[in-house]
């Protein structure tokens, strides 16, 4: 269905080709599953399918993509409209009309289709996604998980006969994203689509991939198989693979059912090992929330939220798309002013307080870390750092040192990968020692070699005395990091409790290793590889 | 043709009552008729308006209307012309330099003066709120839906842009907290000057990935040549650029009506001659709005509300305007009073919205 002919792709004044030498072939009806490092060119693959790279990226293409027996060489991305659908990173900046059945809709009629078929489709397609209530809706009124099944009916309306998603879910709270990967499915099984997927989040897909193509960091590594082959060595792997790697399972299972049919062995094996954890003696206050209560227009963000927050914890908030956890954040670091009820850290308002003084009490790192950075070069991102902060030079590039390692100091912002982005915000936020530390969705992107990095340097701040908030979807970061959860729902604090017992004991928000290992309270793969006696093994390779 | 369940009105059919209306409001004065018409706008809105976002836009414009007629009685009595009649206060004068001349400010402020200024502010806030209303009834996106097929690539492009508008507001807020989050100035020339290049890169970006996003699904995928499509959509702009000119020179009273009418015939031969040679296009229609008995019936309600006030006018003039000299209680014109009622029938016959519906039926259940 798809095919890569010795491919190799050069973007017009990069010194390195983005994909060298590739070669693969998808088989029709099946789901592809491209895994990789942030930046290791998943993205540049995906758009090789429809032509968008070289037609609309420009660069240089060497080789042969075909789709569906027509070559991108001689059709463009609209020409091949009807055999690929492409679904974009960002599904907000893709919409063209402002309801759900005209977006659905919009391909169709570029392609000419019927008007009577037209109908048909958009029904189907309404049904297939489960999107038949919110036909007529706005799509601005939309949630997150909602517009991006409205992004993949619009791509599947025009009937292609392959797919391709760039990270669907990366964005979504795990109950959208298992909605969204459930429509995926559906559209595999039912309608025999060939379907072409880049994920980071490996542990939600994994169990639905029929190949997996990895893309190593070396220039044109790159190797495709059945997951199981794949993972059996793949740097990159889901915590259930990793866990089975530590506990010596073969065959390495792929999905919590098939591993929990080893658990029983293995909750004895830990049994034996178990030790208890001292409980965990919160610090001293840092910031207090109380009775805080706000509205957007009519819609309440947060109701009647009081919280408080300690030295030394390492604290995330979680719940739906929409339950408000940003707004908190916001009001902490000061951005919104409390319409009833009081925030205060050390005693002051932040939204009180003067930018430039605010920084030194509580610092945020918001959704997109690339909107906190618009200098040319990274050393002058940090000269800025120190300016504002009214810091002493340098105190910002040897904050990014210690964080990130050696970086160049003349590269640009924009040509960083997720992760060293992540890291550079960071850094500038983190240079003022604000005792107070927010991050909102720091994980959106990063790849686990990157994600457990962040997770390192999250335990280490929480050790020097910070107190760290993650506003987070990502249950397997907060198994890793957290202390405390705390669970909003519409705006309320519905729980508020230690990290283990809260990740346990809910359906929605269980880590992988701790619904392999249930009833047992076990949550990362590094516990249970300590408890068994063994060095916690480097991430990402095998043990 | 039956109405199926899930079709709404035709967008142009509102547009059409909408701005029958604005007509009869721009041709009175009278505070009666006016208050009438905007009732009735306001009692059109609340029952057939959907839950878009776009449906909150007439309380926006409705703001709006009341922040006109404040300013235009201001306006008016700080720095209007010194109208004679009743005085009701005096505002302290300012003596200003000769080269200022025909300029005043303050002075004795009459009765007369403030009650115009009212009629005249309300007047211009009927009209915004009927504008409103046509926006909150059928959105600018679904009367761009209607464009003739040699217009669509323009239509993209006013889409696109409508629904930029809202997204650099909120580009503009996630900047500014961005700023704020970095310790630097929010306000001021350099917070402003700051904003700028972050907005417009994110703009761009957002505009690369939807032009992506329209190329893979087959925009521009079109039989036609280009130079043929640029020439009927010039050809069909100018013609409607024309056929506006002329009908304002029609309608103005002060111009030659026959410029007007060979204007008018100008630019719908125009217009006609790009409509035919842009319909040969490879693109299709989904679920195109339908006009059927029910539009027919909308505009002509609006219609009758222009016919009641203009038939007022030519009979008695002066009941269309506020009485100032003396001033008097204005007077209730029977024929146009009842033609500007006739333009709340749509209320009736409309279909409502569908997800209205929905909501009425859970209240009900």
């Amino acid at each position: 269905m798809i095919s890569f002919d010795r491919v190799t792709v050069t973007y017009p004044d990069a010194s390195a080709p983005a994909l060298e030498n590739v070669s693969l072939t998808i088989e029709e009806g099946h789901l592809a599953l491209v895994i990789g490092a942030t930046g290791s060119g998943k993205s540049t693959l995906l758009r090789c399918v429809n032509g968008l790279v070289p037609h609309f990226s420009g660069g240089h293409l060497n080789g042969t993509v075909t789709v569906d027996g027509r070559s991108t060489e001689r059709y463009r991305p609209r020409d091949l409209a009807d055999a690929v659908g492409y679904v974009g990173q960002d599904p907000d900046a893709t919409f063209v009309a402002d309801t759900v059945e005209d977006e659905l809709a919009y391909a169709m009629e570029n392609l000419g289709v019927d008007p009577a078929t037209m109908r048909r489709r958009v029904e189907d397609v309404l049904d297939t996604l489960n999107l038949h209530a919110l036909r007529q809706r706005a799509i601005t009124t939309l949630s997150g998980g909602q517009r991006q099944r409205v992004a993949i009916g619009a791509a599947f309306t025009a009937a292609p006969r392959a797919l391709v998603l760039d990270e669907p879910t990366s964005s979504l709270d795990p109950v959208s994203a298992e909605e969204v990967l459930a429509s995926l499915a559906r559209l595999v099984h039912d309608q025999g689509t060939t379907i072409l997927v880049a994920e980071h989040r490996l542990e939600r897909i994994v169990q639905f991939a029929d190949i997996v193509i990895e893309i190593g960091a070396a220039p044109g590594a790159i190797r495709s198989g059945t997951p199981a082959t794949i993972f059996a060595t793949a740097e990159l792997a889901p915590p259930v693979v990793r866990l089975a790697r530590v506990a010596g399972w073969s065959p390495v299972p792929l999905s919590v059912r098939d591993a929990r049919r080893n658990a029983p062995e293995l909750r004895q094996r830990l049994e034996a090992n178990r030790r208890p954890q001292p409980p965990a003696s919160p610090g001293d206050r840092v910031a207090r929330v109380t009775g805080l209560t706000t509205a957007y227009g009519p819609i309440p963000a947060l109701a009647d939220v009081s919280l408080d927050f300690s030295e030394g914890e390492v604290m995330a908030i979680m719940g739906r798309n929409g339950a408000g956890k940003s707004t908190l954040l916001h009001h902490l670091v000061g951005l919104r002013r409390s319409q009833r009820g009081s925030v205060e850290v050390l005693g002051r308002v932040p939204a009180a307080l003067g930018a430039s003084e605010a920084i030194r009490l509580v610092g945020l790192v918001p959704q997109d870390p690339g909107a906190l950075l618009c200098a040319e070069t990274v050393a002058a991102e940090c000269r800025d750092g120190d300016r504002d902060g009214g810091l002493d030079e340098g105190t910002t590039r040897a904050m990014l040192e210690t964080i990130l390692g050696s970086i160049r100091d003349e590269t640009h912002p924009k040509d960083l990968s997720e992760g060293q982005r992540l890291a550079l915000a960071l850094a500038i936020v983190l240079a003022p020692e604000p005792p107070l530390l927010l991050l909102d969705e720091p994980t959106r992107g990063l790849d686990y070699e990157a994600k457990a990095r962040l997770s390192r340097q999250l335990r280490q701040l929480a050790a020097r005395g910070h107190c760290v908030v993650v506003a987070t979807h990502d249950v397997e970061l907060v198994a890793e990091v957290a202390d405390r959860v705390v669970v909003l729902a519409d705006g309320e604090v519905i729980t508020d409790g230690p990290a283990r017992s809260v990740v346990c004991h809910s359906a929605g928000l269980a880590s992988q290793v701790a619904r392999i290992l249930a009833p047992a309270e076990w949550l990362t793969v590094e516990e249970v590889a300590i408890a068994l006696g063994g060095r916690p093994p480097q991430d990402g390779t095998p043990s | 043709m039956l109405r199926t369940r899930l079709q709404p009105l035709h967008p142009i059919a509102w547009w059409c009552w909408a701005g029958a209306l604005a007509v009869a409001a721009s041709r009175t004065t009278n505070p009666v008729l006016l208050g009438l018409v905007l009732a009735v706008v306001a009692w059109v809105v609340t029952t057939r308006r959907g839950n878009s976002p776009w449906a909150r836009s007439f309380g926006a414009l409705i703001r709006l209307g009341l922040f006109v007629i404040v300013i235009r009685v201001v306006v008016q009595v700080l720095f209007g012309d010194r109208v004679p009649g009743a005085t009701w206060f005096t505002v302290p004068s300012v003596p200003l330099p000769s080269w200022a001349a025909g300029v005043t400010i303050g002075g004795p402020v009459t009765a007369q003066a403030v009650i115009g200024a009212f009629c005249q502010g309300m007047q211009i806030a009927v009209i915004l709120a009927c504008f409103g209303a046509a926006n909150s009834l059928a959105s600018s996106f679904r009367l761009l839906r209607c464009v003739p097929a040699g217009l669509y690539e323009v239509a993209v492009a006013v889409t696109v842009a409508i629904s930029f508008t809202p997204q650099v507001v909120l580009s503009i807020a996630r900047v500014r907290d961005a700023r704020r989050l970095r310790g630097r100035a929010t306000s001021g020339f350099r917070g402003w000057r700051g904003l700028a290049v972050p907005v417009l890169d994110g703009a761009l970006e957002r505009s690369v990935a939807l032009a992506a996003s329209m190329d893979a699904r087959g925009f521009g995928r079109r039989s036609t040549s280009p130079k043929l499509r640029r020439a009927t959509a010039a050809a069909t702009l100018g013609g409607l650029v024309g056929l506006g000119i002329g009908l304002f020179a029609v309608l103005d009273s002060g111009s030659a009506s026959g410029i007007g009418l060979a204007v008018i015939l100008v630019g719908g031969a125009l217009v006609t001659g790009g409509l035919l040679a842009a319909s040969h296009g490879s693109r299709s229609r989904y679920r195109p709005d339908r006009w059927l008995a029910a539009e027919w019936l909308v505009v002509a309600a609006g219609l009758a509300a222009v016919a009641g006030v203009v038939a007022t006018g030519s009979n008695d003039p002066n009941a269309l305007v506020q009485p100032l000299y003396p001033l008097a209680l204005p007077a209730g014109p029977v024929v146009a009073l009842a033609g500007i009622l006739i333009a709340t029938v749509p209320s009736a016959i409309a279909p409502v919205p569908l997800p209205v519906r929905a909501k009425l039926s859970e209240a009900l259940a």
